[in-house]
């Protein structure tokens, strides 16, 4: 070996100019013998002396490169193939290959551990990076809190951890946690556990003063913490969730006694996930709660679901004018008789659109309430309502038409008071549409109001129908500027002789909005007050069981 | 909805039968005797799913039927449909259809502009006596409450019904809305055309034929979260020429032109009262909106398929089917900028073409 360094160093070779080259450099024959090596590889490897079989005295992939170089023919690989390196030593060497002219190999060992280091860096970090981009992705994309609670468990038992949960706070007594394995699917529970009784996981879940993630003794885990059929716990960290100004939960990251501990950086990248998946969650809370208080809210505004009352058929249906709502300004109700009077329909439409009329119709709506006593005179109503809106803060108006309709026999009297409202039309048995003959100026403007009330007699299958302006100022048609119109709702009304009052009034519903297509509208409101169809033997045929008649 | 011949049938009866039984009733108005029928069926032993799928469903389609054909009115045709919907109700709280919620919640609704629920309401009844929690949403539902209500109940899966193939571009907004939001659609209606072909175009996550085969579907393999980096451009990238856009936004003045145009071109016309008019207009304005819909979804055939269909409805409304070729070569002109409507319009004139000299061609 002295030797061969020696005359390496003494006798520069025209054959061999690296003697002192800074890199490795080893000289192999066609049989895998080293012929030459220089300075740089005797000391990489130092028992790589010249006549030494390759394989015996250089780790295996180089020694495989070498075999695969060296074939002959179309199964070589002269060109050194970029990807090929491998450890010799504890660093890693990126190995290139020269053919000689001898048929000896030249290989040349570049050590890149450094840069590999880089790389792999950069590889994690965009790998993180993704993760984190993926995770905004899917916590944006949903404002549910049990669905938020399932991608934060889901992401973190991927990425973060051998099996994850995620605990939302809780009023109750009951506290909702989602856990997941990795490669697993999430699932919610709800534990009877006091958070206390966890190491950090109290303060996390209160959310302030903000604490930092906290590693747990798995040993003093309580065991609702551990998954079934996780094994030995390695680790536990607790991280809080930080919300908007809300609590918004903990994430607890469990791994596995067999998998590596958590580093700082990892530590560092669970923060960020867990701001992410923290703001969702707090986001979706919020909705929920905002939900929850517009539902209730909104409960005693929206128009109530009709049916029969008392031997009469009503039906009603509403359509804002956007689309996003459900309520607006127009309004009905159907105010049920007491045994043997009539019951009070009301429908109308406030001055404007939106929750501010939505507002005002709940306003018109809870006076007429209180003034059912009176429902027998709709003239004196009316005045009382008049007077109520003047003295309200309110500067809008209103028209309306009030109904009183009783069963009497098979037939429905009713008592119609238009206070300037669209005149409601009555749809005979023979598809004769009738105005019912009111007239009476509108509520809310004026000191004084006055009304004309119509009386009329609705026989089995005749109905009388209330709707407002809203569906003959429809704009639309196929020409796409010409108002549904009064004309073109008698006509439709004509041919819906006979249909039940549900029918008729998602038919005039239908066929405003078929006019209208996808152009802006008013409010619409419709409702239909029929006399129930008595059953003929003549209509049903012989094969039919069970007739009946009413 | 297929028909296919169920074991549960009590007495040698088939379902068949029962719903000849149930047609009458409901085309006579009798909610009563209707009601009666499928109660005695269930006392009597009847598989619950397959009253709904091989009596009502049936029934439904046959009112349908009656009422393209003429045979009923707009009355009768809601009267039955409102009896059939009675029944459905009615099953439900039988006592004899017990149901407990076994599997997950799926959310039931038909689109912006859908008016026919009762498909959708029976694929709802079918999904809850396959143990889903079901929350029923109805006809004619925008989108914006669709999600607002998704938000809320963190739905698994949206089942969404639309039977009228202009309705198809509301109904992608609606099925990209969903899965944006990570939740899966299944969808189903004739307004997908033959197999399902236009339910695949616009992204949805799963199609079928009927109520029956949905619920198998559903129960076979769950549907899996959509991913949520798609844009539902990607679905339809020839979009981008904007034909769709410019003959949606300007189908008004379209209309009137042609409209104009067409009075000039036909000397008959001058003698329509002014409800033919509008009846004529109408039909402009949907033909102007399936070629706008043929153009959302760069399908030819959606459009020839009108064409025809429309031919036949106009012969036998009496109306000269030959004023299509006018229509169809009038509006060729406004559009002539536009290579996909041209493409279009020509392929429909050609059916029209061949149609009308088959037609005359036929011995009298």
């Amino acid at each position: 070996m002295d030797h061969t360094r020696a005359r390496t160093i003494a006798e520069p070779d025209a054959d061999f100019p690296w003697g002192a080259a800074p890199y490795p450099v080893l000289v192999v024959d066609v049989d895998g013998a080293l012929v030459r090596r220089n300075d740089a590889a005797a000391v990489l490897l130092p028992q790589a002396a010249p006549g030494a079989p390759l394989v015996d005295v250089a780790p295996a992939w180089l020694a495989a490169a070498h075999r695969t170089v060296h074939l002959p023919g179309p199964y070589g690989a002269p060109d050194a193939d970029p990807g090929l390196s491998g450890v010799i030593g504890g660093r890693r060497f990126e190995a290139h290959p020269s053919v000689r002219d001898d048929g000896t190999v030249a290989w040349w060992l570049v050590d890149d551990t450094d840069h590999q280091l880089v790389r792999d860096a950069l590889h994690k970090e965009r790998k993180r990076t993704a993760f984190l981009a993926k995770a905004s992705s899917a916590l944006l994309s949903t404002l549910n809190l049990g669905r938020c609670m399932d991608v934060t468990a889901q992401m973190a038992a991927e990425c973060l951890a051998d099996a994850a949960l995620a605990i939302a706070p809780s009023r109750g007594r009951r506290l909702p946690v989602v856990t997941c394995l990795r490669g697993g699917m999430p699932e919610l529970s709800h534990r009877s556990v006091d958070p206390d009784d966890v190491p950090g996981l109290g303060e996390a879940l209160r959310g302030f003063p903000p604490v930092p993630a906290r590693w747990i003794d798995p040993s003093t885990a309580p065991q609702w913490l551990v998954p079934e059929g996780f094994g030995p716990v390695g680790s536990i960290v607790i991280t809080p969730l930080p919300g908007h100004g809300v609590p918004a939960g903990a994430l607890v990251l469990l791994r596995r006694a067999k998998t590596d501990s958590f580093s700082d950086e990892e530590e560092v990248f669970a923060r960020l996930f867990a701001a992410r998946a923290g703001a969702a969650m707090s986001a979706a809370r919020l909705y929920a709660e905002q939900t929850a208080i517009t539902e209730v809210l909104m409960r005693e505004l929206l128009p109530p679901t009709l049916h029969q009352v008392s031997g009469v058929d009503f039906a009603g249906r509403y359509r804002p004018s956007a689309d996003h709502e459900r309520i607006g300004g127009d309004f009905y109700d159907v105010h049920p008789a007491t045994e043997g009077e009539a019951s009070l329909v009301a429908l109308g439409d406030v001055c404007g659109k939106g929750l501010e009329a939505a507002v005002l119709t709940g306003k018109i709506r809870s006076t007429l309430h209180a003034l059912l006593p009176l429902a027998d005179d709709h003239q004196r109503m009316l005045s009382l309502l008049n007077t109520a809106l003047l003295n309200s803060h309110h500067a809008r108006f209103a028209t309306l038409v009030l109904a009183s309709a009783v069963l009497r026999g098979n037939e429905v009297d009713l008592k119609l008071t238009s206070a300037g409202h669209p005149t409601p039309l009555i749809i005979r048995g023979d598809g004769t549409v009738e105005e019912a003959d009111t007239r009476g100026t509108l509520v809310g403007a004026i000191r004084e109001v006055s009304a004309r009330t119509a009386a009329v007699t609705l026989a089995p299958g005749e109905c009388c129908v209330l709707y407002t302006d809203g569906i003959t100022e429809a704009k639309g048609g196929p020409m796409g500027d010409v108002l549904f119109g009064d004309e073109r709702l008698k006509r439709a009304l004509s041919a819906c002789a006979g249909m039940t009052a549900e029918g008729i009034v998602e038919h005039v519903q239908m066929l405003a909005a078929q006019w209208l297509g996808n152009r802006r509208h008013d409010d619409m409101a419709v409702v239909v007050i029929a006399a129930p169809r008595t059953h003929h033997l003549s209509a049903v045929n012989g094969h039919t069981r069970g007739r009946f008649t009413g | 909805m297929s028909i296919s011949t169920p074991p549960a049938f009590p007495c040698g009866g088939r379902p068949e039968q029962l719903a000849d039984q149930l047609l009458n009733a409901a085309l006579a108005g009798d909610e009563h005797s209707a009601i009666e029928l499928v109660v005695r069926a269930l006392d009597e032993g009847a598989d619950p799913e397959s009253i709904l799928l091989d009596v009502i469903a049936p029934v439904q389609g046959k009112v349908g039927q009656e009422w393209a054909e003429n045979r009923i009115n707009v009355a009768q045709e809601h009267a039955a449909t409102s009896i059939n919907e009675r029944v459905i109700t009615a099953l439900g709280v039988h006592p004899a259809v017990g149901t407990s919620i076994t599997r997950g919640r799926i959310t039931v609704a038909c689109v912006d502009g859908e008016w026919h629920a009762l498909p959708a309401r029976l694929l709802s009844e079918v999904l809850k006596l396959r143990g889903w929690r079901i929350d029923y949403l109805g006809a004619q539902l925008p989108t914006p409450h669709l999600i607002a209500h998704l938000h809320t109940t963190g739905a698994d899966v949206v089942a969404l019904s639309s039977s009228i193939a202009t309705r198809l571009p509301t109904t992608h907004a609606a099925i990209s809305a969903c899965q944006a939001i990570g939740v899966p659609v299944l969808v189903g209606g004739a307004a997908f055309g033959p197999a399902g072909r236009y339910a695949k175009l616009l992204g949805a996550d799963a199609w079928a034929p009927d109520a029956r085969a949905a619920a198998d579907q559903l129960a076979r393999s769950p549907l899996s979260r959509p991913q949520l980096d798609h844009q539902p451009i990607d679905d339809l990238p020839h979009l981008a020429d904007q034909e769709y856009t410019l003959v949606t936004r300007n189908s008004d003045s379209l209309v009137r032109t042609v409209f104009a145009a067409l009075e000039d071109a036909l000397p008959f016309m001058n003698e329509y009262s002014d409800l033919q008019r509008e009846r004529t207009a109408e039909d402009l304005a949907s033909i102007i909106e399936f070629l706008a819909t043929a153009l959302y979804l760069d399908d030819e055939d959606l459009f020839t398929g009108f064409i025809t269909w429309t031919a036949q409805v106009l012969t036998a409304r009496g109306v000269p089917a030959q004023s299509l070729r006018p229509t169809l070569h009038l509006l060729a002109l406004e559009l002539k900028d536009f290579p996909r409507a041209t493409r279009i319009l020509r392929a429909a004139t050609r059916t029209v073409t061949t149609r009308h000299s088959s037609e005359a061609g036929k011995p009298a």
